[in-house]
């Protein structure tokens, strides 16, 4: 069933979209003021499901890729946005039919919106990774063998690039590097796949579903119930720790904001020692580990999702500080990620934490591939 | 001898000061136009505690006129907002997300030109002088007569905004006003832009009160220099009012805290300020409110400048009381405490009846509240106690013990000690902790700006920042021997190579007083 994004339902999308951007991804404001002003100027998008594309259509990612800081002070620009997916069109000598979004969390969710808007098309109500990622090549169409060449990028000043490299990881360090060289956000367009690549690759349903995270939290705001345990239930998730942040530590390394923050339950806990229960959480940019005490809970590709534990507001690792009252939620990422070449890609190893992925219900169901 | 004036929405109160000794402090209904409130405030100091005028070393004056007048939409100047940035940020126009009311009370004309900086201070693309100059001529064309300029990346480079200025102000001349939006904000281009754009549309009004207040403080045969206080607490001389009126904003809280903690003879606390609605609680560190990280939104405009992180929770004298789970808040009678209060004849239960019945206050009719169960009573004090006690370890950074000051009408609802934190400080005089906070005699320089260095340039750059910000106090006033850095941090940026960083450092130092 199609329907339509219009200006109203962006402060819902943007909120969901922080969610599942769990802890990066920046902040929504400026992604959500330009999709709006995207509708505004050019109409509502209209949304498909992954089951209403056209077999050969031509569909491609939107993206932004470069630092979310860098993209309050630069504001980007709708045409610099819809560049990109243009030029790919001109490289393919043929049009592009659909929109998709590359990632879910933060500020990728409005971004295609915008394309979409700007180019009158329709955009897939799915994404490449069910929640937010650091990485380019770290999508599921790349397990499906999808390219991310031919990727196409642009930035506001009129440069535009196309890239061709051997895979997917060679695609992120070429285009990492451009985006420092024009100025730390540039927009991207690639992954160009047919409907039926689409149907297959993309995680299903994404843009409803933070619609729906967005209003489950509007709602029990408005109710005065609680919004975490709501937040929870719709994804099928577990609420892993509520309790106050005790410590922060931030260090910077190559460009990702690693770091750990300690939580600590309000009331001692029952085993008998009389101390309170200590949750740590590991982060580079999102939110990868979480242990409690010796225990690990949860780890990547897992939702780890921090929220103000009144509000059930979003809060992201750079808001992260002592004696904010927050809970901590696991939900399950997409299947496809538990498969080995899933684990390569984004489990706990790839970012440097030598443990086997943890699912968000506190179990270990796989080995990584070749351990 | 110094005098401290707080000219709040309600009240205006005085002190006369010698040193941190109060003399004497009075209290007035503030009056409608400014000079007539100053005249009586101080004519009001000298009938109780005659001083010498030529005594008088400095007069410093609290004010919410700015704040009010945009909250009112009223008197603000035909302002125009020009960004340099182009061909960056075009979507997203100066005053995008502004309400109507506001923009078309500046009569905002919105400008876009050439210029801006990349995070690491590579230019996005060259000033174009004619550009500039045909904005120029058709700002005055529309009578403008205030200029925000913002630029992309100011604070990391501000040399374009300087330049942009100096282009504009040779057509525009020097009867129209520019601010600099480097000078106000930090990173965040709108909401830098935004305070900029507030910043401008207030100049007009900043010189009237100015030259008002000055005239109304010399007509009482004071010479002293005047100084008005700003958001972190620190003074600005009438050069710099004029120039940066947005920077009073939220003095109220921060002199009503710093007059707190004075008073109670802490600089380091936790201030919990319980009025007939809201609880309001902030923290000192070294007699400086913390401030808040976030954006803040004044008057429906979302800002980012530095305001003092206050925490209001819906407790209060007037809050209602749930009878069957005991709960307090948010509702609350209000004004109308009075009729509705069952101690004043009313028929709803409030936390002042509560207070009355458990004997911590003597207010209205305690027979009113004698059918009250002792139980139910203690119950909800406690309640309140956990919840107030709770906001304050929210608010505190650190669990290392903080002395807490509790201040306002309401805070009879509270016991002499709190979960946590154990006894709890009740500052005497406090009925004029806004003026006594204003009267406290300290300049600052602050920078906040992002710097790319590499590994080995840290402690060189760290240094360079906190000498430049000792350099402002002094500047500001301060005596050198005085001045420390009260604040500082280094928050690296998230998905940038390298190591761009942002570096905030705050200096404060004792004002140089003339004798």
């Amino acid at each position: 069933m199609s329907w339509t994004i219009t200006a109203d339902l962006i402060p819902d999308l943007a909120r969901g979209a922080a969610v599942l951007g769990t802890g990066g991804g920046g902040d929504p404001y400026v992604g959500a003021l330009l999709a709006a002003q995207a509708l505004a100027e050019y109409g509502p998008v209209e949304v498909v499901s992954v089951d209403e594309v056209p077999a050969d259509a031509v569909v491609v990612t939107a993206a932004m890729m470069g630092a979310p800081t860098v993209m309050v002070e630069k504001l980007p620009g709708i045409e610099e946005v819809a560049r990109p997916v243009r030029e790919l069109s001109e490289h393919y000598g043929a049009p592009i039919t659909h929109i998709a979004c590359a990632e879910v969390g933060g500020v990728n969710s409005t971004i295609p919106v915008v394309a979409a808007a700007a180019l009158g098309l329709p955009l897939i109500d799915g994404d490449g990774m069910g929640r937010a990622f650091p990485e380019l090549q770290m999508v599921l169409p790349t397990l499906d063998g999808i390219e991310a060449s031919p990727l196409a990028y642009a930035d506001e000043k009129g440069n535009v690039g196309v890239l061709r490299a051997v895979d997917n990881h060679w695609v992120e360090r070429i285009a990492r590097v451009a985006a420092v060289e024009m100025g730390c956000s540039i927009m991207i367009s690639g992954f160009q796949m047919s409907g039926e690549q689409a149907a297959r690759a993309l995680v299903r349903d994404s843009l409803r579903t933070c619609l729906q995270i967005g209003r489950t939290i509007t709602a029990a705001q408005d109710a005065k119930t609680d919004p975490v345990q709501a937040t929870a239930d719709l994804l099928g998730g577990r609420t892993l720790f509520s309790g106050k942040v005790v410590d922060v530590e931030r260090k910077t390394n190559a460009g990702f904001a690693r770091g750990t923050a300690r939580l600590e339950a309000a009331s001692a806990a029952t085993d008998g020692t009389g101390e309170p229960d200590r949750l740590e959480l590991s982060f580079q940019n999102e939110h990868l580990v979480a242990r409690l005490g010796d225990q690990v809970m949860a780890t990547t590709p897992d939702l780890i999702i921090v929220l103000d534990h009144d509000s059930g507001e979003p809060v992201t690792t750079e808001a992260l500080r002592y004696g904010q009252r927050v809970s901590v939620l696991a939900a399950p990422a997409d299947e496809r990620w538990h498969s080995p070449e899933g684990i390569e890609l984004v489990g706990p190893r790839y970012f440097g934490y030598d443990l086997d992925p943890h699912r968000f219900d506190g179990t270990v169901r796989l080995q990584e591939a070749g351990a | 001898m110094h005098i401290g004036i707080d000219v709040g929405g309600t009240n205006t109160d005085a002190v006369l000061m010698d040193g941190t000794r109060t003399l004497t402090g009075i209290k007035h209904s503030t009056t409608a136009d400014v000079t007539t409130g100053i005249i009586e405030a101080i004519e009001g100091l000298r009938s109780d505690h005659p001083f010498d005028d030529a005594d008088i070393e400095s007069v410093m004056i609290g004010t919410t006129h700015f704040i009010n007048a945009l909250v009112q939409a009223k008197r603000l100047a035909p302002t125009a907002a020009l960004r340099l940035g182009l061909p960056a940020t075009r979507a997203l126009p100066p005053l995008v997300d502004w309400p109507q009311n506001l923009s078309e009370a500046i009569q905002a004309q919105v400008y876009l030109a050439h210029g801006g900086y990349e995070f690491d201070g590579r230019p996005i693309s060259p000033l174009d002088p004619d550009e500039l100059r045909e904005h120029a001529r058709d700002m005055a064309a529309h009578g403008i007569r205030s200029v925000a300029v913002s630029s992309v990346f100011s604070p990391v480079n501000h040399d374009l905004e300087v330049e942009a200025a100096r282009i504009i102000s040779e057509e525009l001349g020097d009867d129209v006003a520019i601010s600099l939006s480097h000078e106000i904000g930090r990173i965040g281009l709108l909401e830098r832009e935004n305070a900029t754009i507030i910043n401008a549309a207030l100049r007009e009004l900043a010189s009237e009160i100015v030259d008002g207040l000055a005239a109304a403080v010399r007509k009482q045969g004071i010479d002293a220099p005047i100084y008005l206080s700003q958001n972190d607490g620190t003074l600005m001389d009438e050069e710099y009012v004029r120039r940066y009126p947005v920077a009073t904003f939220a003095s109220g809280p921060t002199n009503s805290m710093r007059g707190a903690a004075l008073t109670s003879g802490l600089d380091t606390c936790a201030v919990v300020d319980v009025g007939g609605t809201t609880a309001d609680i902030g923290l000192l560190i070294n007699g400086f409110p913390r401030e808040t990280a976030n954006e803040v939104k004044v008057a429906g405009i979302r800002t980012n400048f530095r305001m003092p992180d206050v925490l209001s929770i819906g407790i209060g004298g007037g809050s209602i009381v749930d009878v069957e789970t005991a709960e307090v808040g948010p509702e609350s009678v209000g004004y109308r405490l009075t009729e509705e209060a069952l101690v004043f004849g009313g028929s709803t239960l409030t936390a002042t009846d509560i207070a009355v019945a458990s004997g911590a206050a003597s207010i209205g009719d305690p027979s009113k509240v004698a059918h009250l169960d002792p139980a139910f009573v203690q119950r909800v004090l406690s309640r309140i106690a956990e919840r107030i006690a709770e906001a304050v370890d929210r608010m505190r950074t650190s669990p290392d013990p903080i002395p807490v000051v509790v201040v306002g009408g309401g805070s009879i609802l509270l016991p002499d000690t709190l979960p946590l934190f154990g006894a709890v400080t009740r500052p005497e005089n406090y009925a004029v902790a806004n003026a006594i906070g204003a009267s406290i005699a300290q300049v600052g320089g602050e920078i906040d700006k992002v710097y790319a260095f590499s590994a080995g340039e840290r402690e060189a750059k760290i240094a360079e920042v906190r000498a430049e910000a000792v350099d402002l106090a002094v500047a500001a006033g301060a005596k050198p021997s005085t001045v420390s850095i009260i604040d500082f941090d280094e928050v690296p940026i998230p998905y940038l190579p390298g190591n761009a960083t942002r570096i905030r450092a705050k200096a404060v130092g004792d004002l140089e007083m003339g004798a």
